[in-house]
């Protein structure tokens, strides 16, 4: 077995499918990990993690940090709110200010598109996106696939259909280019206004009919209408995308096959689904959190193990 | 490369059958006792031990699970190799609890040195002990000494200790492996 074959973690679109494999394969071991009396292991003890969000976050933040935690990494937190990034200061400057204090490793969010790919051209440290813009989220897409892995056994041949917002959704890119490496069948389903244009040239079918989506698919996995990045009208009302787009307890109820339920987080509960859906024993929300500290210790581990002591 | 073997099948049973006597004298019948075996390689050393002691001495019930050390390791970062972890399968507490480490090769003592720390995020044993098939002397970097050892092997650094088992490689050996560069 190798290692990883890259030295940040900025996109799915980089890594190679045995990446991912050893990934998600190292994750099953920290899951082990995360359900002992003591949840901690010494491994990362000389790394320096700096966390840096640009952006809100509430799971993604609290996750990395807990992984970085469980993995014995020194960790420094920084909020763009209440930084000097509001007193006009350069992404470049900030990072490099941090990392003077000897930091080895950054997770980053950023509401610029490449925000992390410019930011590993110009630091020494390794760099894990946490979300650029509506670009890539990563390890979201690996604690997907972790997640889907777990309860099917496989992702190939595994029909998975994504639902909703997908023109600003980092979380549906990623999701497809990582799916589609492990050999998964891919479906976006969605208004005709929130499926960019072009997306059938990544290999996916796209469906604007719900219920032929779920038909079809073995996993749903709905995504949250941004509506903090919806400059413009997208659909008339809430109303009427949940009478299009909303999963029901009714939909589920009338397939002749169980299908798993996944969202990111955090859910519009009564819009892309019911509350009914979210807490049924088709969704595997919770879980796809548990599998997102795991997930996140596995990249951090792989990512720290290249960087050999002494170069850091 | 040149490989001898120093110990055969006859030679390796009966070094088992040695190190299953003396865990019987110390631990009677196995109810305060835990075998650990360390992945990956101390793994087939712990089946054959509780399959002898089951098979062979009438002992029941004997509570076994593998450790896996990789994320308790002193070299991570300090070596080329990527460190790929095995299963860790230990489903209770160790808590005052005797554990007896379990594992082929006893070399620097680096492995049993990480599965001390390791074997602590399952609860306080009331005991440590090692078990080593092989213990390669004169070799140790920590003062680190089996409980119980198979036999004993004079080596040089640049040589190596392979454990052969028959279900595995066909048959059971020991081979001294050494590298002509």
């Amino acid at each position: 077995m190798s290692k990883l074959s890259v030295k940040h973690l900025l996109d799915i679109k980089k890594l190679e499918s045995e990446d991912i494999q050893l990934i998600l394969d190292t994750a099953k071991e920290f899951k082990e990990v995360l359900n002992r009396p003591i949840k901690k292991v010494p491994t990362l003890r000389d790394i320096t993690i700096a966390n840096l969000f640009f952006e809100n976050s509430t799971r993604t933040k609290l996750s990395f940090e807990l992984a970085e935690k469980r993995l014995s990494a020194d960790v420094v937190n920084f909020s763009a709110g209440s930084s000097s990034v509001n007193k006009g200061e350069t992404l470049i400057d900030t990072v490099n200010n941090i990392l003077s204090m000897k930091v080895d490793m950054v997770v980053m969010r950023h509401a610029r598109p490449g925000a992390a790919q410019f930011l590993s051209q110009h630091v020494d440290a390794s760099i894990i996106n946490a979300g650029d813009g509506r670009h890539e989220h990563p390890t979201q897409a690996l604690l997907d696939a972790f997640s889907i892995r777990e309860k099917l056994g496989t992702l190939q041949g595994i029909k998975i259909a994504i639902v909703g917002d997908i023109v600003h959704s980092r979380v549906a890119l990623s999701n497809v280019l990582l799916l589609k490496k492990m050999g998964a069948e891919v479906m976006v389903c969605g208004p005709t206004t929130l499926i960019p244009k072009y997306i059938d040239t990544l290999g996916v079918r796209v469906e604007h009919n719900l219920q032929i989506a779920i038909e079809w698919c073995d996993v749903a996995n709905m995504l949250r209408v941004q509506h903090e990045r919806q400059d413009l009208k997208y659909f008339p009302s809430i109303a009427e995308y949940r009478a299009q787009y909303g999963l029901t307890m009714e939909h589920l109820d009338g397939l002749n096959k169980p299908i798993l339920v996944m969202h990111p987080g955090p859910i519009n509960r009564g819009v892309e689904i019911t509350s009914e859906v979210a807490d049924s024993e088709h969704s595997i929300i919770l879980e796809q959190v548990e599998n997102g500290v795991a997930v996140r210790m596995a990249v951090l581990y792989l990512l720290a193990e290249k960087r050999k002591l002494g170069n850091s | 490369m040149s490989k001898r073997e120093i110990i055969d099948s006859r030679e390796l049973n009966i070094a088992l059958n040695r190190l299953c006597c003396k865990l019987i004298e110390n631990h009677g019948d196995f109810s305060n006792s835990i075998l650990i075996g360390l992945q990956p390689r101390g793994v087939q050393v712990l089946l054959r031990i509780v399959q002898l002691l089951e098979n062979e001495y009438n002992i029941e019930g004997i509570r076994s699970g593998l450790l896996d050390i990789t994320f308790y390791r002193d070299d991570f970062r300090r070596r080329d190799g990527h460190l790929q972890p095995n299963k860790t399968k230990i489903d209770f507490l160790v808590e005052d609890e005797k554990v007896v480490f379990i594992d082929d090769v006893l070399f620097t003592g680096r492995s049993v040195r990480a599965a001390m720390d390791a074997i602590l995020t399952f609860g306080r044993p009331s005991k440590m002990e090692l078990l080593t098939l092989i213990d390669r002397r004169f070799s140790r970097d920590l003062p680190i000494q089996p409980d119980y050892k198979g036999r004993q092997v004079d080596s040089i650094e640049s040589q190596r200790v392979e454990v052969l088992w028959e279900e595995i490689n066909g048959r059971d050996a020991v081979l001294l492996t050494e590298s002509n560069s």
